[in-house]
Parts: C-alpha cells; structure tokens; sequence
C-alpha cells in the first residue's frame, strides 16, 4: 500500500514538472484577515482584475494563483512560502503586504531562486547593499512617500513643523526620509507608542507649540484615531496638516470620510491619473468589486501586469531564469502611474504627487492631484546596490 | 510650557482616567467578589461599542443608541455568565484565563463575521463636535469635556448604590468576604449574574462614548485590558473607591509621563538620545507606578477585606 502511495506520488510530481512550460503558477501570500487584512484585500483584488486584464492568463499560459492567508504572522508566512516553493513548486511568489512578514519568508522565496515581485512594501535594504536579482517591487522603498511630503514643504517654504510617528523601526524610517528632504526646523517631535489610540496628549502639545504645519506618519488604525480626534479638537481650522498616502487610501476615506477632507498627502499612484491604463482600471474596479480602487489595489494589478509582460516576453520559456530576469527589468507593460521603469536594485524610478482629499460630484471622499513633488525620482539607497 | 497647557494635559488625564474606570469598576468586582479573572472583559467593551456604532448608524441619534446599546450588552454579559462563568468558579485560575481567553477569540472571530473586516468610524453628535473655551486661550473639545461628566456622574451613582443601598451592602459584603456573605444567606448566584451584567453595561458605556473618539475594531478590548487590570491591581481587587483613585491615579500618570518626560529629558539630555528614551520611558511610567504601589501597599491602595 506504501509502494504503491509512493509510485502515485512519484508519478504526480514528474507529471507536474513536465507540464511546468506550459502552465504559470503564481503563489500569493497576503495578509486577508485581521485588522491588516484589508490592504491585503485591495493587493488581491487588484492582482485579479490584472490577470483577468490578461485574458485570464499570463504571457498567454494558463494561470493557476494559489492564494494564501498568512493573518499577519511572520511565521505562518515562513510556512505558507516553504509550501508553496517546495511542494507546490510554484514559479512566481508575490502579496505580501508588511516588512516584518516578508522578512520572515524572503529566505525561503529568494533563497530557491524563485522571483519575488512585491506588491507593496520595499524595505530599505533590499534597495541598497542587501538587494537581490529574484526581488521586484512594483511600489516604493518604504521613505519614498515621506522624502515628497518633505520635499514638498520645504518647496512650500515651511520652517517649523510637528513631526508625529509611533516609536518602532518603521515609524522612524519614514521620518528619516522625511528629514532627508525638509530642511526647516522642529516645532516638536512626538514618538508614541505603537498601536496608542488616543492622541489628546500630543494634540494639546501641537497646539501648545504653534508649528506652521503637521506631518504625521501613524499606519493603520492609529492614524484613523488621530484624524478624527484631529478634527474634534478643531485644529483642522489651525493648523495644516501633511502625511504619506497610505493614512489617505481609498478604503480609509470611505470608512472615515469628513476628519480627511483638506489633508494632503503624497503617493505615486491616485484615482485620476491621467493615462488609459489608470482609466481602464479604474473603471473595471469599481464595476467589478462596487468601490473604488486604493494605492494597494493599484500596485497589486501592476504586479500582475508585470509577471503577464515577463512571461509574454520570453515566449512562456520561464525556466530560463536569465532570460526571465531580463523580462521583468524591460517592464513591458503600461502601469497605471504612468510610465515608470526599474532602477538597477529592481525599484521604481517613478513620479510623486501631491494629492488633496476632496469630495467629488457624488458627494464621496477622494484625492484629487494637486501636483507632482518628484519627477523620476531615484531612492536614497540604490548607490549602495552591486547588481 | 505654559500653564494653559498644563491645565489641557490635567484635563486630558481626568478624561482617561474616567474612561479607565467605566472599565474597571466592573472588572474589580467580577475579580473581587467572584475571585474570577475575566480577560473577556475587553471583549464586552467592544461588543458595546459596536452595538452603540451600528445602533447610532441605524437610528440617527447616539441618544437613543446608548442605552439601547448599554441594555443589550448587559443581557449579553448576563449570558456569558450563566453558560460559561458559572461552572468556572470552582476552578482554579488557569482554568478562568484559558476559558475567558477562548471567549475573547470567540467574540473577536464572530465580530468579524457580522460587521467585516473593516472598522466602523463614528462621528460625534453635532451638539457637541465643537469646542468650549473654558478661560482665556484653552479650547477644549465638547465630547471629551462630556466624557468627564458622565464618568464622574457614574462615579457618584456606584458610590451611592455601594455605600448606601442593600444591593451595594451584599456585593460590599461579598467582595469582603464570600464564604461568610453566603453562611449569611446571601442568594450569591443571583448577585453573581446581576454584577456580571451591571459590569458589562459599565463596559458598554465606556465603549459608547469612546467610540465617536476611537475607531470601533475588532481586537479594541485587548489594547485596554492590560491597562485595566494594572489600575485593577493598583487601586485594591475588589475596592470599588480603589478602582476610582486607581484609574485616576493610572490616568493622571500615563498622560503627565507622555507630555512632560520627552520634552523634560530633551533639556537634560542631547537630543537623540532624549528621543529615544523619552518615549520608552513614558510608555512604562504607568507600570513604574504600579511596582510603587505594590512595593508599600502589596494589597493595592484601598484593599476590599481592609
């Protein structure tokens, strides 16, 4: 009975590799669940539009995308990746939303020689001295967003401003690209508690220290508290306020709505960008999964678009790893930012814009564009990157 | 630093003292009298604060969802206890934690499944999404400043029906003492339940008014409870006024460490190192007062038996 189990087995796994030519796998690790898991939601969603953009295929394979939920827990996502390069021997890996998930399952990933294209975050050191041939992110390095909110206030001649962020590597990241690029003083500086709730505290500081503006940086749910409460305190009337687009996506302005209006933030991506391929996606999104698209959802059909380029450009032969390379750094595919193309550690070069949170003609909160704060813009660590 | 801001942050601690001790009355009765310790606790306050969210969006007035809310909460506390506390009070603690545990995960899981997984923001009444100028140059936001009179409002009603009423004499007396307050011929398992509830509608009333201040999510009960049963054991287990001086004490604290230690050890200290041991030490301030307490008062500060 063994035997004859092991012969089954055998032949199932030949049979899977003989059929690997003509047959795409993709396997999507993302967080769907818990409180993170709706920007791993948008991520999917996106991810499948795109493949549905592509005919429902890849580089004209059929597509198979095993997706996985790894509840925001780097060692579910250490198990999820070991399973899907080993036993499902998949030929892509992509999804994941946070650096401390993907750090836990990059070894494995990159480690079998398997291509990684982030869908989201971009630790600074897979841009600079530790980046790697298998790792593509189609987003930005984790300070990108920061570095334009710096670079536009210090364009708008602010000199004395609040800076806000929670108190873990993460959060002082952000603010060191921040400061990379404002170039004013500190009315004050506040580093909170990481998952703190309420920010009467540090409100009253603000007010007390009389900044000409406010960049913030609290992800998630934090960020949420701190808007309304912002808002409640009446200082929205005072005192202008600055963050990074991922405090201002979509699905956070449904769910929040009035406390957003007026903020400015900054992204590489937003609803009304002017190209037929934001367009397209726009549109389909929206009558696909009745609301609109977020930044998350943007870069998770890039992902998608990305592997169908690679895959279309070296003809469906994707064991050949070199050739496959090469596709993916061509980037052959129109993005909904507009044009971008990878840098040499296999991160956007791309433009950042300046967006406003405004209510559109159906009375819905969204971003209009306000501007571009960087053309082309380069991160901070690709001089330190020898590929 | 001025005075003004002084003012501000005293009345930012009250505010979150108050709050603290909606949850904590509660609690120090459940672990007082029926010696359980209930890491569900949190989860009632959620369970109200998002009946009191989705009551508000259906009916239009936060008036009407409160005690709607409150009702409901209370009769779903009183559920838990007669299915699943009751038969854990002869256990021993490990039991309690492992069960009240399986309940956060229950409650968090079946949360998620009828409002999703997005967070339910709610804004505050019109009435009170203002400001009030209380002197000359401090602003103070209405719904906070509503905050501080509901909590010292219930602090007067717990203290009137503890210190003054037959029901408060029982649950006083079985928080003293439970096997002499039963030889007594109190009816314990009816006082049990009624804490239980009463508890619980506390719990609603503190996520009721902080949830048009706080986005309403799954998981909210757990980011409060190590908070709550730190005030717990600083103001005396079971000790309704320990709870109340506890929670103001844990409330006072935690704000004053958050606005002054930073800029305080900015002046004594360069900067980069101020930066990151300011936020670190006023993370745990409230903990350092804890170990204070203990180390003089090992009971808490108002011990029930004492």
């Amino acid at each position: 009975m063994k035997k004859k189990l092991l012969c089954l087995a055998l032949a199932g796994a030949m049979s899977m590799a003989a059929q690997a030519a003509d047959k795409v796998k993709v396997g999507f690790v993302s967080t769907l669940s818990g409180p993170g898991g709706i920007l791993g939601v948008a991520i999917r969603d996106g991810f499948q539009l795109g493949i549905e953009h592509a005919g429902g295929k890849l580089g004209g394979l059929p597509v198979e995308v095993l997706i996985e939920d790894d509840q925001q827990k780097p060692d579910v996502a250490k198990q999820l990746a070991d399973k899907l390069i080993k036993r499902d021997k998949v030929d892509f890996m992509t999804g994941i939303v946070f650096q401390n998930i993907l750090q836990a399952a990059q070894a494995t990933v990159l480690g079998a020689e398997t291509y990684y294209v982030s869908p989201n975050t971009g630790p600074s050191d897979l841009a600079g001295a530790g980046c790697n041939p298998y790792f593509f992110a189609v987003s930005w390095v984790s300070d990108s967003y920061s570095e334009a909110t710096g670079k536009h206030m210090t364009d708008k001649g602010y000199k004395n401003v609040f800076v806000i962020a929670p108190n873990y590597p993460g959060g002082k990241d952000v603010v060191n690209g921040f400061k990379r690029y404002y170039k004013g003083n500190y009315a004050g500086e506040a580093y909170t508690k990481l998952g703190q709730l309420d920010y009467a505290v540090e409100i009253s500081q603000m007010r007390a220290a009389k900044p000409d503006a406010v960049f913030f940086f609290l992800p998630g749910g934090m960020g949420v508290n701190f808007l309304k409460q912002w808002q409640q305190a009446g200082m929205n009337k005072e005192f202008p306020l600055f963050g990074t687009g991922w405090s201002f996506d979509q699905d956070t302005l449904a769910a929040v709505g009035e406390p957003t209006l007026g903020a400015l933030n900054t992204s590489h991506w937003n609803l009304d960008l002017d190209n037929a391929a934001n367009k397209k996606f726009v549109a389909d999104f929206e009558k696909k999964y009745g609301r609109l698209p977020n930044e998350f959802a943007a870069q998770g059909y890039d992902a998608a678009l990305l592997l169908d380029a690679a895959v279309r450009d070296v003809k469906g032969k994707i064991e050949d790893k070199a050739a496959l390379r090469k596709a993916l750094e061509a980037a052959n595919f129109k993005s909904v930012r507009g044009a971008f193309k990878f840098n040499k550690n296999h991160f956007p070069i791309q433009n950042y814009y300046l967006r406003q949170v405004v209510k559109d003609d159906k009375g819905r909160f969204v971003n209009k564009t306000a501007g571009t704060v960087f053309t082309d813009h380069q991160d901070a660590y690709v001089s330190a990157c020898n590929m | 630093m001025t005075w003004i801001l002084f003012l501000e942050q005293c009345l930012n601690g009250l505010q979150f003292g108050l709050m603290l001790f909606l949850l904590v009355a509660g609690l120090t009765l459940i672990f007082g009298i029926m010696d359980v310790i209930n890491l569900a606790h949190g989860s009632l306050y959620m369970i109200g604060a998002y009946l009191v969210a989705t009551l508000t969006q259906a009916t239009g007035s936060f008036l009407v969802a409160v005690p709607l809310g409150l009702a409901a909460t209370a009769v779903i506390g009183m559920i838990i206890e007669v299915l699943v506390l009751r038969g854990l009070y002869k256990r021993d603690h490990l039991s309690q934690v492992l069960a009240t545990f399986a309940l956060i995960l229950i409650a968090n899981e079946t949360t998620r499944a009828i409002w999703g997984l997005q967070a339910l923001t709610l804004n505050v009444p019109e009435a009170l999404s203002g400001s009030v100028q209380l002197l000359p140059g401090l602003h103070y936001s209405a719904f906070r400043l509503a905050i501080i009179a509901v909590g010292l409002m219930v602090a007067a009603v717990l203290y009137f029906v503890v210190v003054r009423t037959r029901i408060g004499m029982l649950v006083r007396a079985g928080a003293s003492n439970r096997q002499m307050a039963t030889a007594m011929g109190t009816n314990i398992k009816w006082l049990f339940t009624a804490v239980f509830g009463a508890g619980a509608a506390l719990c609603a009333l503190a996520g009721a008014m902080l949830s048009p201040l706080l986005v309403v999510q799954v998981g909210m009960g757990e980011s409060i409870l190590i908070l709550a049963f730190v005030t717990v054991v600083i103001g005396g287990i079971g000790s309704m006024r320990g709870a109340f001086i506890g929670a103001l004490l844990v409330g006072i604290v935690d704000t004053f460490g958050r606005a002054f230690i930073p800029p305080l050890l900015r002046t004594i200290l360069p900067p980069a190192l101020a930066d990151a041991a300011g936020p670190s030490l006023a993370a745990i301030s409230i903990y350092l007062l804890m170990v204070v307490v203990l180390f003089w008062k090992p009971q808490g500060l108002f011990p029930a038996g004492g």
